[in-house]
């Protein structure tokens, strides 16, 4: 039975790890029990600080300590972290700070809380921040990992973490993850899947179903979607010659953009892109909102076969 | 680190105290170059330069505990320009203390210059925080109160934040959060010039009764006439008796002051002097040319 869980108790968990490093702290905007950072709350209240429902004020209070040698890992809602953008912007990224964001429920797979606390924009507009690490792990063995090592990684980052529990498939595997290096979650040689957060399994589940077929699939996790793992995307576009990317995120911007961006200028391969179609989510079931946007293991095994049509 | 907090009251005591009359001479000359700086620039914010600039030399001809041979020393005093375009004012007195060259005053707003449009602790020895975008000041400053904090160290932090620029609802996050956290360490001065970019703060945003608004958000308040060196340094050491919560000192300054034409004008809020507007405002300033 594959265990299950919810990338966001991860990032929790790894606060924990990270404890013992006294320069570790830890803001919160009033969503502890969400972010799950409550549990280094609850472990270090002395160094943990409320901001109440105040991003902008968090975004630069976590710029202050890390410009006076603290490590801050400051969560809320991805959508809430956007409220204070531009703080971020001019406040952490263009000094270089090391600040640590963790925006939680990101994507529609938030589900039932409805379209305005399913952010589908966060990793486009961090994204292109200078100096900005984007983190979008799919499991809690990943995030517990990419956060850890976040305490010794020079400027700022944003990591999404999600809601809801997905299957872990990093058990055993932890040394495989390091910041900027996709994973090959399963090899092929006909089509390449690159994927992120949750969509990373509706990813190996098309895999499965395609192999099926006869058609052999690689399923890559690109949980860095900052600096991209070109090696990786050159990789794959030379060795398949036909690439979908897939993500809990708008097309626009994520994932999907930055591999188009990079395979445009040095090898271009045909692609489909697999995210939200430029549009709104609403309140539904986590299952339901993925069947909604397109976002399934069916839609992704379809853009596959689509891709495929379109090799040299 | 008790050596480090032990370093830094030594380094206080090493300070001369400067008399009212040596800071209003380094006040004249700082106002001197405010005025050369935007002139040379053909832009920049002389207005509000001028109005800040009496705090500013207080606090680092008495008060900073700070090294200009090594800007970065993790246990200085911080002080946080929010009001980021008033940096000619900045850079003046960071000249004066010997964070940077008189000559590097030549590179304000010009091309690979270490002083950029608005201060930038990246370009900037002795700068401490990247200003530019109003209202953001007071929140990093709660950062830097909450480190010294944990450092278990007395050094202090302040802030100077614009009187405009309390109409960022930013500032009033920062200043309920700042209360909440008990810092003590956080003395925040606003430069009550009455004057924003566009016209008189009466005119763009009626802010009412400031210092009751900071009264009840908690804060140690004080009222005091922002160009008058007695004041503001009873000002400063009131600030740092108050040990309990921040203190929030509401400087009554005049816009452009110093130079007549620019007192008061909201036309040099951010537009620099020309060659003719230049030499009145260096002869009116003392300077024999």
């Amino acid at each position: 039975m594959t265990r299950m869980a919810a990338t966001r108790d991860g990032y929790g968990q790894a606060l924990l790890d990270l404890a013992s490093n006294e320069k570790v702290v830890v803001l919160e905007a009033d969503l502890g029990k969400s972010t799950k950072s409550l549990h280094f709350r609850k472990a270090y209240p002395e160094r943990t600080f409320s901001f109440g429902i105040g991003e902008q004020n968090m975004m630069l209070g976590a710029a202050g300590l890390a410009s006076s040698g603290y490590i801050p890992f400051a969560s809320t809602f991805a959508i809430f972290t956007e409220r204070g953008f531009e703080q971020v912007r001019n406040g952490i990224a263009r000094p270089n700070l090391s600040v640590h964001l963790c925006g939680s429920h990101g994507g529609v797979h938030t589900g039932t809380d409805g379209s305005s606390a399913q952010s589908i924009e966060d990793l486009a507009i961090y994204r292109t921040l200078p100096n900005m690490t984007i983190l979008h792990p799919c499991d809690d063995v990943s995030t517990r990992l990419l956060t850890i090592q976040l305490a010794d990684h020079d400027g700022p980052s944003y990591t999404r973490t999600a809601r809801n529990s997905t299957p872990v498939i990093y058990d055993g595997r932890e040394d495989e993850i390091v910041i900027g290096k996709g994973i090959v979650v399963n090899d092929g040689n006909d089509v390449a899947i690159f994927a992120c957060g949750v969509a990373l399994h509706e990813a190996v589940k098309a895999c499965h179903q395609l192999e099926q077929e006869g058609i052999s699939v690689a399923v890559i996790d690109m949980h860095t979607i900052k600096p991209l793992d070109i090696d990786m995307v050159n990789k794959y576009a030379e060795k398949c010659g036909a690439i979908v990317t897939a993500e809990d995120h708008s097309v626009i911007g994520g994932l999907g953009s930055a591999i188009a961006e990079h395979l445009v200028k040095e090898n271009p391969t045909p692609m489909e892109m697999i995210g939200v179609q430029d549009r709104f989510g609403e309140s539904a079931q986590a299952h339901e909102m993925l069947e909604l946007m397109g976002i399934t293991h069916k839609d992704i095994a379809n853009a596959c076969q689509k891709v495929m049509t379109r090799k040299n | 680190m008790n050596t480090t907090i032990k370093g830094s009251i030594e380094q206080r005591t090493l300070i001369a105290m400067l008399s009212k009359s040596e800071l209003e001479s380094m006040a004249r000359r700082c106002r001197v170059e405010i005025c050369k700086m935007t002139h040379r620039a053909k832009a920049g914010h002389p207005g509000g330069s001028l109005s800040e600039i009496d705090i500013l030399v207080a606090l680092y001809g008495n008060y900073l505990s700070v090294k200009p041979d090594q800007p970065k020393w993790s246990d200085r005093d911080r002080f946080i320009l929010s009001k980021g375009h008033a940096s000619p004012g900045m850079y003046a007195i960071l000249s004066e203390i010997g964070f940077i060259e008189n000559q590097d005053l030549e590179s304000y707003r010009v091309k690979g210059g270490i002083c950029q449009g608005h201060v930038d602790m990246k370009w900037t020895p002795g700068v401490d925080f990247s200003a530019g975008s109003l209202g953001m000041g007071l929140s990093f400053g709660i950062g830097c109160a909450l480190a010294a904090q944990l450092d278990e160290s007395e050094r202090q932090i302040y802030v100077m934040l614009g009187d405009g620029e309390l109409q960022e609802g930013s500032i009033w996050e920062a200043a309920m959060a700042a209360a909440h956290h008990e810092l003590g360490n956080l003395n925040v001065f606003v430069d009550r010039n009455n004057i924003q970019n566009d016209d008189f703060c009466i005119e763009q945003m009626r802010m009412f009764d400031i210092p009751s608004k900071w009264i009840s958000f908690g804060w140690h308040v004080k009222e005091i006439n922002g160009h008058d060196m007695e004041e503001i340094c009873s000002g400063i050491e009131w600030m740092k008796q108050n040990k309990d919560g921040p203190s929030v000192i509401i400087a009554n300054t005049v816009k452009g002051k110093g130079v007549s034409f620019m007192e008061n004008n909201p036309q040099f809020h951010g537009a620099a002097p020309n060659d003719e507007q230049l030499a009145l405002a260096l002869e009116e300033l003392g300077v024999i040319q």
